[in-house]
């Protein structure tokens, strides 16, 4: 069995099952924050799969996509609670 | 052998992640919820990143940039769930009626956000 082979069968379903159970946190969450982290593990999640995937298919090009999607991850987040913060306070 | 490696780096990375997704599904409250899913999913990240970057020894551009990504997520993971926790508080997020001691009670100023460190607010109170 080739390192190929296993990524597609092993790894890419157990991320997959990953993403899913993560959506069924933003569909059900409580309150707005619980969507927020949601997310964030959602593209941190997403990070990861690009990465295996330029692993599987031999494509280098994928490792700056995820780069820049990290960037966009953190700054997400910082700007989510930047705003609830100041809505409340007005 | 640099493919057993990989596979073994692969694996433990993506159970760190599944472990972080069924804890994110299961725990009762947005606090511990937060504290489970930043750590498992910055290992299990960081782990999928290193086997990428053991899997091109050859270009040194893609070795750079995987360690530099897992660089940037450990750098930046726990400042984003500081800043995510801090504003859960201030709305109000309720904790689990199982939580047994909230040391931050009554030490944020409503009005302008500030922490109020313990000594201080005797000596003004």
């Amino acid at each position: 069995m080739t390192l190929s082979t296993y990524i597609d069968y092993v790894i890419l379903p157990i991320l997959g099952l990953s993403l899913l159970l993560v959506f069924i946190r933003i569909y059900k969450g409580p309150s707005i924050v619980d969507r927020v982290i949601a997310l964030d593990l959602l593209i941190t999640i997403g990070v990861s799969v690009i990465t295996v995937y330029s692993i599987s298919t031999l494509r280098t090009t994928f490792i700056d996509v995820a780069m820049i999607l990290a960037l966009i991850a953190f700054l997400g987040t910082i700007a989510f609670s930047y705003y609830l913060e100041k809505r409340g306070r007005k | 052998m640099i493919s057993v490696l990989i596979g073994i780096l692969c694996t433990i990375g993506a159970l760190a992640i599944l472990v972080a997704a069924i804890g994110i599904l299961r725990m009762p409250d947005f606090y511990l919820r937060l504290s489970v899913t930043v750590k498992a999913a910055t290992l299990g990240g960081g782990l999928l990143l290193l086997a990428a970057a053991f899997y091109f020894p050859d270009e040194v551009s893609v070795t750079t940039k995987a360690l530099a990504i897992i660089f940037f997520l450990t750098l930046t993971a726990p400042v984003a769930a500081h800043l995510i926790g801090r504003t859960a508080y201030f709305i109000g997020t309720e904790q689990w009626k199982g939580t047994v001691r909230d040391d931050l009670a009554g030490m944020y100023d409503k009005e302008t956000h500030e922490l109020r460190s313990e000594d201080v607010g005797e000596e003004g109170s």
